[in-house]
């Protein structure tokens, strides 16, 4: 029976243009709503399939505020047997703090009988892309941790996993307990059910508070790359266009006339 | 004046490029921090050690710091993490760099965490150097962030593409030095087991190709993929998709481009019924011509482009296909 805690972040979506808050200290999302990341919408679905295998649970956790109770709820309409939320100041954490604040709850659970033998992340956060919370976990933990990983299982106290190297697909056979950061493409998330959905509205979440003083991330402001104007060259318009097209891949040397 | 140490991932002939654009941004670096020796860290298995030292001469690398030891021939980030410490350590290092590769950055993470500094990753610009103050990339490089590193040790990764690997107009001769880190077993637990060949290799042709033909919903379903694909194999080049294309599962993940799948800088990026949301944009920026197919002249892809032709790629593909087959004889 392996535990898993698979802990996600509650982003701002990517679909849309990205606006800054007047203090150039985050984004602003009033237009392009809320989300977790691909990675981690993977390391949900890991750590549900991981539960499942093994007859133990999976349980979602996030530090933020209280608006990522959503965030915590999708996660236990599609399968999360429990959730955890830490509320803190986000807006003044970095990497180092959010690790610290989640090895607090996994020493706490441990304390109360809980013991995680998977913590899952992804591998890097959608807004902040640090790449290193897993990391930074693993040594707060002393726990073996790995990352770009894309499926994960758990084969007696050793957890087996694959990710793509340089060299083609990397496996890896580490000991439990043991912390895993995850990459997109291994495996398709689920959707929510109607029942599933439902058991999440009711669903108890346990509600912690951290108000450590941060180490801070580091950040002086954040800015917008240059707008560049539009230059395009419009080569013309349906079939038509395909000798154009011709001429300038010669052009640009990647046909041999 | 500490110097700056450059972790430099070999490859088949030398040194990879974006360790080697690393090394550049590391001598402009050094430059602006009053002339600060550049060094080369290198752990593990290196194909051809002659390359790589040329390659480390062209960038001007006064001292290679080579870590030696059979425990280092399957990798392990922990242990090429205990590698590059200890040769910060012996060059008495102030700013540790690597490319803001996956494994660059997993080094580094454990690097800064040994440390117990800050690590800043995909870096692309300096702003100030006393004290350090960087540019990286956040959301996917849609926004930039400027993050101060006033630690003892700055640990920053680069990110791909930032600056041309540009060599030195006189190649230096390197000091190497050889040395056996200190390695605990623990370092050596999450280590790779072995290797499987599969995607990787594929995606590896999406990342390397000069020219690389996009789809993205415009391709309609699974079906409608037989001309850009012809497209493809008469260019020589490779096909890469957008999110939404291997969601619906009309083509598998590895060839996905974007935030979440791979990042290219083709010479041609040819981007057929994409429209052009920030996550694909994060992974097709680089390109250096980028030419758009698509039915919306306001599609962000289609302003972001060179070039572009307006319409459906189902009619346009096939005539360009002709076209090509016409003059390719």
């Amino acid at each position: 029976m392996a535990n898993v805690l698979v802990c996600i972040k509650r982003v701002p979506g990517a679909s849309g243009q990205i606006l800054l808050t007047e203090d150039e200290q985050a984004v602003d999302a009033r237009h392009v709503g809320w989300t977790v990341s691909p990675h981690e919408e993977c390391a949900v679905e890991l750590a549900i399939q991981v539960a499942a295998a093994t007859g133990g649970a999976a349980t979602v956790l996030t530090v933020g505020s209280s608006d990522a109770l959503e965030q915590l709820r999708d996660a236990l309409a599609v399968g999360c047997a429990g959730a955890v939320l830490v509320e803190a100041d986000t807006q003044h954490f970095g990497p180092v703090d959010v690790a610290e604040s989640i090895a607090d709850v996994v020493r706490a659970h441990e304390v109360a009988g809980t013991t995680y033998d998977l913590v899952v992340l992804g591998n890097d956060a959608a807004d902040t892309g640090d790449f290193q919370v897993g990391v930074r976990l693993a040594y707060a933990l002393e726990r073996p941790v790995l990352t770009g990983i894309s499926t994960c299982e758990i084969d007696g106290d050793t957890v087996v996993a694959r990710g793509d190297g340089p060299d083609g697909l990397e496996v890896f056979e580490v000991p439990l307990p043991a912390v895993v950061a995850v990459m997109e493409g291994g495996v398709s998330p689920r959707y929510p059910s109607i029942p599933g959905r439902m058991k999440a509205k009711r669903a108890p979440v346990e509600t912690l508070t951290d108000s450590r003083k941060p180490v801070g991330s580091g950040r002086v402001r954040l800015k917008l790359p240059p707008e560049q104007p539009s230059q395009v060259e419009i080569l013309g318009a349906g079939a038509d266009a395909a000798p154009a097209v011709v001429d300038l891949l010669v052009k640009l040397g990647v046909v041999a006339k | 004046m500490n110097a700056i140490i450059v972790l430099v991932e070999p490859e088949a002939q030398g040194a990879s490029e974006v360790s080697r654009e690393t090394l550049t941004f590391a001598r402009d670096l050094a430059a602006r921090a009053g002339g600060a020796p550049v060094h080369a860290v290198v752990a593990g298995p290196a194909p051809d050690e002659a390359a790589l030292l040329a390659h480390l001469g062209e960038q001007g690398v006064a001292t290679v710091h080579r870590a030696v030891d059979d425990r280092l021939s399957a990798y392990a980030a922990a242990a090429w993490a205990a590698a590059v410490v200890d040769a910060a350590h012996s060059a008495s290092a102030g700013i540790v760099l690597a490319a803001g590769t996956p494994r660059g950055n997993e080094i580094l993470a454990h690097v800064a965490t040994r440390l117990d500094v800050a690590m800043a990753a995909n870096v692309v610009e300096v702003d100030g150097v006393d004290p350090l103050v960087v540019t990286r990339q956040v959301v996917g490089g849609s926004a930039l962030e400027e993050m101060r590193l006033d630690d003892a040790v700055a640990v920053l990764s680069v990110a791909g593409h930032a600056c041309d690997p540009v060599p030195v107009e006189s190649p230096s001769h390197p000091e190497v030095t050889t040395y056996s880190p200190t390695l605990t077993d623990t370092d050596l637990v999450a280590r790779v087991a072995r290797t499987e060949e599969a995607a990787a290799d594929e995606s590896a042709a999406l990342t390397s190709a000069r020219v690389v033909v996009g789809a993205g919903r415009g391709a309609g379903s699974a079906d409608g993929f037989k001309d850009l694909l012809e497209l493809t194999d008469l260019l020589g080049g490779a096909l890469g998709v957008s999110r939404v294309v291997t969601s619906l599962g009309w083509r598998p993940h590895h060839e996905q481009v974007g935030q979440t799948g791979s990042r290219i800088a083709p010479d041609v990026y040819i981007a057929c019924g994409i429209s052009g949301a920030i996550q694909h944009w994060a992974g097709c920026q680089s390109a250096k011509t980028i030419l758009a197919i698509n039915t919306d002249p306001d599609a962000p892809m289609v302003t972001k482009a060179h070039y572009a032709v307006i319409g459906d790629l189902h009619e346009i593909v096939p005539a360009v296909n002709e076209e090509l087959r016409a003059r390719l004889g």
